[in-house]
């Protein structure tokens, strides 16, 4: 049993370790697009597991809960599982197009499958330090990725993104120390019961807050984002749609979990700043974005918006509420990744991510202005693509309650969402390209353009399908939110038989 | 660094950190020692190497390259780990086969896979921390 849970975690491990002893050979980068299909597997096994039996757990080195580290996986935990193996083995396939020899041979497969292994590890964790641990091993491997290839750029990007992201840690670990302080725990299950009896609820309060601000950081939320689009844009493609993809989720997922499961004595106040957090997040960073006219720094933007709707989901603290927030973020995943996907792609094409310098994609690459549309107007909220589905969820979710404001910002940004997906619409597809030419990928042979393809249609079919089947998705991320809001099930299955 | 008296006195330091590492990672577990402290000793012993004889002589003697150390390392650290599968434990679990006894007090010693964790342990630091020196020396 408790394999199933350990796998998702231990593929990429293994795969990283034989990936980097075979850097310097092709067999490396198959090595790791044959782990990153292995870790798809272990996680649709894993998947099964919890569709069939619920919750499952268990005890890492046969130490028990509350005192050793516990791996476990409900049904948000499964879906982030799942997802990132999705997008993981998706990016293994485009970076067999984008990733040049030399960079290889820095041990980049090796870095990617150690980040894949620390954000599966993140999702599965039930532990609190487990989970810093988890963070610190996706920051030393986003790090390096975000550098590896040199340049002036890239390392001025990394050292913003590496110092702000280190104090989001530093942050995070004082409050670890201080619940555990408090309660003599970390078992996240044994802390939300150990966390309610305490006397001290103002300090349980501030030790939020703490929490809050040191995941708000990862996930790119008002105010503590700007360490995102400084640093977002510099990479290689494959990489920056890993990290637009998964990154600041884990952020979004650690938020819902601690304040789901165990930071719920005070909803009043701290939700209350989240629901205001989550809708200027919305409101900055779409405005953001309609400033830019680069590819990717309007789509690192807009990252932060979408944002804003999640922690929204969770901020609202209502059954539909939290369904939308789980919705949104499986649908972001794959959208957002996609479209840097896309990005990549045009910029192989036309040359540049300058909307200023490209154009005439949508004369010259049909196929590719198709495959750009799906992802664009599913981030817009277009029915029936997966956004609209999403965005419909929360908005309802706040006229239900009667937040008419929010409900408003909500709608508004989606409305500005689109302004700026046509904006790159207009700039990089329909108007001409300004040097008179037709953009032709004649920088790369077509095996490199058909590697980058694939994993964007994909993709987008993945988007078309839950756009127009969402029956089945929504009413798995129904019951995810009932685990969430009620997860007795969570706390009885960690803890086994004990009290 | 041109020093007869440091060159010559590395030569009986290193061996001598080198052996006192490798006792350090096999005390481990049942005493304060093991696999992460014993590999910062190691890697103390090769420092010194390249202080005293360069960077360039200094991975010659290590043969492998620090980095390709440190990834063996995480490999027989997960072994070590994933070998408790066969046993039908969770992942990590310790497995122990006494030899002349059945426990720490009565057994003349004990083959288990903490020992192989320790070993991986020890690599990974040994690997990663020599990758970093040996990095700053060539810069400058």
């Amino acid at each position: 049993m408790s394999w199933v849970l350990v796998m998702p975690i231990a593929v990429p491990f293994v795969t990283a370790v034989v990936a980097y002893l075979a850097r310097y050979y092709p067999a490396g980068r198959w090595i790791s697009l044959g782990g990153s299909a292995l870790t798809l597997v272990a996680s649709a096994v894993l998947m099964a597991a919890v569709l069939d039996q619920g919750v499952i757990a268990a005890q890492m080195s046969n130490w028990d809960a509350p005192f050793g580290i516990t791996l476990v996986a409900d049904y948000l935990g499964a879906v982030m599982v799942v997802i990132t193996a999705i997008t993981g083995l998706a990016t293994a396939i485009y970076a067999l197009g984008e990733i040049p020899e030399h960079v290889e041979g820095l041990g980049f497969h090796a870095l990617f499958q150690i980040l894949i292994a620390g954000v599966t590890g993140a999702f599965l964790t039930g532990d609190l330090f487990n989970l810093y641990v988890w963070f610190e091993v996706m920051l030393i491997a986003s790090f390096s990725l975000l550098v590896i290839g040199g340049g002036k750029e890239r390392l001025d990007a990394g050292i913003k993104y590496v110092a702000l992201n280190l104090v989001s840690t530093l942050i995070f670990l004082s409050g670890i120390g201080l619940l555990y302080g408090l309660t003599g725990t970390l078992n996240m299950a044994d802390l939300r019961g150990s966390v309610a009896e305490l006397e001290n609820q103002g300090l349980v309060t501030v030790i939020a807050m703490m929490f809050m601000v040191g995941f708000g950081v990862k996930a790119a939320v008002f105010p503590l984002f700007f360490w995102l689009p400084a640093s977002y844009h510099t990479p290689y493609f494959a990489i920056s749609a890993v990290f637009a993809g998964l990154l600041t989720k884990v952020g979004v997922y650690a938020l819902m979990r601690m304040f789901t499961l165990v930071f719920v004595g005070d909803v009043g106040f701290t939700h209350e700043i989240l629901i205001w957090v989550s809708a200027l997040t919305m409101f900055v960073g779409v405005v953001g974005a309609a400033a830019q006219t680069d590819f990717r720094k309007i789509l690192s933007f807009h990252i932060i918006s979408q944002i804003g709707y999640m922690t929204l989901g969770l901020a609202l603290f209502t059954p539909l509420a939290l369904m939308g927030g789980v919705f949104y973020l499986v649908h972001h995943i794959i959208v957002k990744a996609n479209l840097f996907f896309v990005a990549g792609l045009a910029k192989q094409y036309a040359g540049s991510t300058d909307l200023n310098r490209i154009g005439g994609l949508y004369k010259s690459a049909p196929l590719l202005a198709a495959l750009f549309i799906i992802p664009a107007f599913s981030l817009a909220g277009f029915p029936p693509l997966s956004g609209f589905w999403a965005k419909y969820l929360i908005v309802k979710a706040a006229i239900e309650i009667d937040a008419w404001f929010i409900a408003f910002v909500a709608l508004l940004v989606g409305l500005l969402t689109i302004f700026s997906m046509t904006k790159i619409w207009g700039m990089a597809f329909w108007k001409p390209h300004p040097d008179g030419i037709d953009p032709t990928p004649d920088r790369a042979p077509p095996v490199v353009t058909r590697a980058m393809i694939v994993p964007i249609a994909g993709l987008a079919t993945m988007t078309i399908v839950i756009g127009f089947f969402p029956e089945p998705f929504v009413q798995f991320a129904r019951t995810a939110a009932e685990q969430l809001l009620d997860p007795s099930d969570y706390v009885t299955t960690v803890l086994g038989g004990q009290p | 660094m041109n020093s007869v008296i440091f060159t010559a006195a590395a030569r009986l330091l290193v061996a001598l950190l080198f052996v006192f590492s490798l006792f350090m990672l096999l005390r481990g577990h049942h005493l304060p020692g093991g696999g992460f402290i014993g590999g910062l000793i190691g890697a103390v012993a090769f420092i010194v190497y390249s202080l005293a004889c360069g960077p360039a002589e200094a991975r010659k003697a290590l043969r492998i390259t620090p980095e390709v150390i440190a990834m063996l390392g995480l490999g027989i650290a997960l072994l070590a780990g994933l070998f408790a599968f066969f046993m039908g434990d969770p992942l990590f679990t310790g497995q122990w086969y006494w030899v002349g006894g059945d426990s720490y007090e009565t057994a003349a010693f004990s083959l288990n896979s903490v020992l192989v964790f320790d070993i991986g342990v020890y690599l990974v630091v040994l690997g990663g921390i020599l990758s970093l020196t040996y990095a700053f020396e060539e810069e400058t």
